[in-house]
């Protein structure tokens, strides 16, 4: 029983990689082999689906309009989380529990329920079709959960800290750039995985808030498996695209991810 | 939350925050109110309506089924994702280079864009050019989720497992990570066995961590719109039309305005209550 203990995880991870295989098989076959024969390799092994988006423009477009609003999101979530969540996790003041509470309720909003709202709004302060809506516009989910995360981390920190440092001359904020900071690192890094997480996947309230110049690459896909025909190979071969930048986020904060979550609170 | 110093100057710390949010939430929030009040026959012409979308939406059978059908997904998802996360989470190797491996494979579908999990399954799933349908058809079984309701929710249940399953692992994991080694030491003195280990060292271990993933789970289930929709397109039939995607089809498909609104302020409300109880229960717990 105890030898077998390894056997759950490795099902587990084989489950999962299974559906991400199939995709990425299909991104190297042609469209007839997908439409014709059932293989569970590509048979006539072919580049030209990664060549088509790589050549486009209105495909590589799209990853910069995604990853430009996604860069732009995470850094203006957290900078203006950062002093919030000490805030809270180190002053009582009027109405704070309730101000927490309404925080966390918009991440509770569905999208499904701003999404025409929002495209009025954003098209009457004329930044309608541009990456910086986007970026606003996720605001709306990401700064609540960095707020969450970041207060959970801080109350962590004992307040002794804060104390000596401002007995030590300490102007409030050089003691939090310089002190503090650098001792919430980790969590800094968990939250920007979060938020870099959740606006890289979100699309419905992207969809709405852009058309062509600012269009995110998930939306992109979208179009083409409906125009064109069903171009399963090249749509295959964007989505796989799309993994490879959660790929890398994951990568470089592998060891601070159980850390992070354990001393955090999600 | 002891030691806390009264300092009403805090606010300026929160100030950029809550401007920044009250521009999202407040603004769309209130178009949505005033919307739901009011009839309209196009060219920007409004008329009072009073609280006549909101017995329409309540007394809808439509609306009825949809939330019945929500209801129903987000049970069955919390009812697997949660245990079956857990039971991943304790077989897991505690340290070592294995480690590092699981996390950033099992953490991979979490990144992965929400229409692009739903094309991935549609290709994975479908009966003629999909592995699984394949599959599932080649032992014997007659299936075809973009005709068969059953089959559609099953896909649709296997793809939320897949796709955040690994949430709780994730979150499970660290609470179980927070527990020194010298009580599972005191735990083998006491001759406890495995199932005294788990209810009475690891589970209360992982209560705090456990809420969060129910908050967070039954959140964005209750939410979820654009994987089943890319998958099935709520169908076949409304077999699978979620709340969300009822919505968008009222709102942006029908532009019945009215109506939709209020159905989004009941949506709303209801997601809001129920995360209120987790909510103040988990606080409970970490009082004490």
């Amino acid at each position: 029983m105890k030898r077998a203990k390894w056997l759950v995880p490795t099902l587990y991870i084989l489950f999962l990689m299974l559906p991400i295989y199939w995709l990425i098989s299909m991104s190297f076959k042609t469209t007839n082999e997908i439409l014709g024969a059932f293989s569970l390799w590509p048979r006539e092994f072919t580049p030209d689906n990664y060549i088509t988006i790589f050549t486009d423009p209105t495909w590589y477009n799209g990853y910069f309009n995604s990853l430009t609003y996604v860069v732009v999101n995470t850094l203006l979530s957290v900078s203006v989380a950062l002093p919030a969540a000490y805030a809270f996790s180190r002053y009582r003041f009027l109405g704070d529990k309730h101000l927490f509470f309404w925080l966390l309720t918009n991440r509770m909003a569905p999208p499904a329920v701003f999404a025409l709202p929002f495209f009025q709004l954003y098209s009457a302060v004329g930044l309608f079709d541009t990456p910086m809506a986007v970026a606003l516009a996720h605001c709306l989910f990401n700064i609540p959960l960095a707020v969450w995360i970041l207060e959970g981390f801080m109350s962590a920190v004992p307040k002794e800290l804060d104390e000596t440092a401002y007995v030590d001359g300490y102007s409030f904020w050089r003691f939090f750039i310089r002190i503090f900071l650098p001792t919430i690192a980790a969590g800094i890094g968990v939250v920007m995985f979060f938020t870099f997480m959740f606006s890289w996947v979100e699309l419905l309230l992207a969809k709405t808030l852009t058309a062509v110049e600012a269009k995110p690459i998930a939306a992109t896909m979208t179009r083409t498996a409906s125009t064109s025909g069903y171009e399963l190979g090249l749509l295959a071969a964007a989505g796989t695209l799309t993994i490879i930048p959660g790929a890398f986020v994951i990568y470089f904060v592998r060891h601070h991810i159980a850390k992070g979550f354990a001393l955090g609170r999600v | 939350m002891i030691g806390k110093t009264t300092n009403q100057r805090a606010w300026f710390l929160v100030l950029p925050v809550v401007v920044l949010v009250a521009f999202n939430a407040l603004i769309p929030l209130m178009t949505v109110v005033n919307y739901s009040v009011q009839e309209t026959f196009g060219n920007n012409v409004f008329f009072f309506e009073g609280v006549k979308w909101f017995e329409q939406i309540l007394h809808s059978e439509r609306f009825h089924a949809s939330l019945l059908r929500q209801l129903s997904f987000t049970g069955i998802i919390l009812l697997i994702e949660i245990p079956l996360g857990v039971a991943i989470a304790l077989a897991m190797p505690k340290r070592g280079p294995w480690v590092s491996v699981c996390l950033v494979l099992m953490a991979l579908p979490l990144l992965i864009p929400w229409n692009v999990v739903g094309a991935m399954w549609n290709i994975f799933a479908l009966p003629d050019i999909g592995l699984l349908g394949r599959m599932i058809n080649g032992m014997g079984f007659d299936y075809n989720f973009t005709q068969q309701p059953l089959a559609a929710w099953f896909t649709t249940i296997l793809m939320d497992v897949w796709h955040w399953t690994s949430l709780v692992v994730l979150l499970a994991y660290a609470g179980l990570s927070s527990i020194p080694d010298a009580y599972y030491q005191a735990a083998r003195i006491d001759g406890a066995s495995s199932w005294s280990v788990f209810r009475y060292i690891q589970l209360p271990k992982m209560k705090r961590v456990l809420t969060i993933a129910v908050l967070l789970r039954f959140m964005d289930s209750f939410m979820i719109y654009t994987e089943p929709f890319v998958l099935t397109g709520g169908g076949p039939g409304n077999a699978t039309t979620f709340l969300s995607i009822d919505l968008v089809k009222i709102a942006l498909g029908q532009f019945d305005l009215g109506p939709a609104a209020a159905m989004s302020l009941i949506y709303f409300l209801i997601i809001l209550v129920l995360s209120w109880i987790f909510y103040t229960l988990m606080m409970r717990n970490e009082e004490q």
